[in-house]
């Protein structure tokens, strides 16, 4: 069974917070790189990316017929999606397990299985 | 199905030639439902590999028997009528899909399991309704219909939901348990315990809305405080020495065991300083101190047995007089360490306004005024300090405030009583 992980989160606008704060989004940086390689060498993790931050992002939208291109994510969120990553588990259980090794929020989506359709 | 290999079950009559000797009173109807309905679901998961579908035709079979079983009696073997109704259904559904043909013959060869000991999947079936995935409101009604076989209008029902709203809430529950595979499985090592306290929240929940709702104007077929209690007793049954299961089992004990009293002759609720001590159930409070007495045994106390030893404090106190305050207060600090909250603090003021006096009670009770302001029954103990220290025009304006905030008509009623006294 495949799902998604979604990382809440970015690295995007660390440098401005105060010390403390850096120290603690530095080290669950090095802990979310720990948990990539983990899981990449045991095979659970078969895709994935860290992604730039929702300064860099271009939002494509299409309303009556009409193509507007507008600056910034298209979820209006204070929350920002910052990576994700493809895992291929037995579960939700096994999913959910290697979630709350992540240093952060994480959505969980299984994903649409095109391929046992005839 | 004829031609066929019949089993066992198939050799019993079914409608028309029922021979059924019980009488078929909703309560004894419930009973059946209650011990037949969760195995048939374990059952027919295990079979059909599909928690949708098995948990459907179970279903089903229960909206059958509910037509049928008044006419024509519950049948001798009713676990085995349901069973093969439910297979029936089963077989329906799944002759419309090829990819399901090898469980249609899997179906047409199963039986229910003759030792329940061997093959009892119910604690599965509990852990997968109570899944943290899921919505609470959810848990509770995938519980009730799955495990303790209740039909979704009387879900609806005990809910004061609208019954299409309770049937779209559990449509939606179980396309996302195959959607997202949630899977059918007893968690094991450090999942266990947040996913045991997820399931006892979603009993003492149900407990809750059974035993306020009791002595209402509203008679219902199911009693749901009386379901809790039998399923509570289930998962300790499947999984013995938890203290937290009997701490809750205990609980609902020690609370039912009171029950009687709790309402006049009126029907007016009646508040435990005031009640008739003769109508507690000796041998119910008895049971719960035993159930109790084995949790402690166990030596790791959670909140629900400290919540279930402050019930029986109350429970063996002949008098309010003789109530012994001061283990409540005890008891209430105790469960404060595990986990502070400003209702049990509420309470525990209450408890020392019969120690310390009405004074520091109230004193406790204002500190607590940020924190539960739109909480009715922190005005109701603010009014009944009030009034033990003489200050009446206080207390008629804390008894209006929750009186404005209280929604329970019972408790609404007394109240109102309180206020022209």
């Amino acid at each position: 069974m495949k799902y998604v992980l979604l990382f809440g989160g970015t690295m995007e606008g660390v440098d401005q917070l105060p010390e403390d704060q850096r120290a603690q989004a530095t080290a669950d940086y090095e802990q979310s790189g720990k948990w990539f390689e983990k899981y990449y060498k045991n095979g659970k993790v078969i895709g994935g990316h860290e992604l730039q931050g929702p300064g860099t992002a271009t939002t494509v939208s299409r309303k009556d017929g009409r193509i507007t291109v507008t600056d910034g994510p298209f979820i209006e969120s204070k929350e920002v999606v910052g990576g994700f990553a493809v895992i291929e588990v037995a579960d939700l259980d096994e999913a959910l397990a290697m979630a709350k090794e992540w240093p952060g929020t994480v959505e969980i989506r299984p994903i649409v299985d095109h391929s046992r359709e005839s | 199905m004829a031609g066929h290999g019949r089993d066992p079950a198939d050799s019993r009559p079914l409608a028309g030639e029922l021979t059924g000797s019980r009488t078929t009173t909703p309560a004894a109807v419930a009973a059946v439902f209650r011990e037949e309905a969760g195995r048939l679901t374990a059952a027919l998961v295990r079979i059909l590999g599909n928690f949708d579908v098995a948990e459907e035709v179970v279903q089903d079979s229960l909206v059958a028997a509910l037509e049928r079983w008044p006419e024509q009696g519950i049948p001798d073997n009713p676990g085995a009528w349901l069973m093969t109704t439910a297979r029936r259904r089963a077989i329906d559904i799944l002759r419309r899909d090829r990819r399901y043909a090898e469980k249609i013959a899997l179906l047409d060869h199963s039986t229910l399991p003759d030792d329940p000991a061997e093959a009892d999947d119910r604690l599965r079936l509990i852990f997968t309704c109570c899944h943290p995935a899921l919505p609470q409101d959810a848990q509770v009604a995938l519980t009730l219909r799955a495990v303790a076989g209740f039909t979704t209008a009387e879900i609806a029902a005990a809910f004061l939901v609208a019954e299409p709203t309770m049937a779209q809430r559990i449509v939606r529950a179980k396309r996302k348990i195959v959607a997202a595979n949630i899977p059918y499985r007893v968690p094991e090592g450090p999942d266990l315990p947040a996913r045991l306290e997820t399931v006892l929240a979603v009993l003492y929940l149900m407990f809750n809305e059974g035993y306020l709702s009791r002595g209402g104007a509203v008679a219902m077929r199911r009693d749901l405080a009386e379901d809790a209690m039998w399923l509570t007793s289930l998962v300790d049954r499947l999984m013995p020495n938890q203290p937290e299961v009997l701490g809750l089992l205990a609980l609902m004990q020690l609370n039912v065991a009171r029950s009687a009293a709790r309402f006049d002759a009126a029907g007016d609720m009646v508040l435990l300083a005031d009640q008739d001590r003769s109508r507690w159930d000796r041998d119910a409070i008895a049971e719960g101190v035993r159930t109790l007495d084995s949790a402690a045994l166990l030596r790791r106390p959670g909140p629900y047995e400290l919540q279930a030893a402050i019930a029986a404090v109350h429970a063996e106190a002949r008098t309010w007089e003789e109530t012994d305050w001061r283990q409540i207060v005890l008891l209430y600090d105790s469960l404060l360490r595990m986990g502070d909250s400003p209702v049990i603090r509420l309470n525990r003021a209450i408890a020392v306004s019969h120690v310390a006096g009405p004074q520091v009670a109230l004193g406790e009770v204002n500190d607590l005024a940020m924190a539960l302001g739109g909480y009715h029954l922190l005005h109701s103990a603010r009014a009944e300090l009030l009034e033990q220290l003489g200050e009446h025009e206080l207390a008629r304006q804390a008894r209006l405030r929750a009186l404005d905030l209280c929604q329970n008509p019972a408790e609404r009623a007394l109240l109102v009583r309180k206020q022209g006294g």
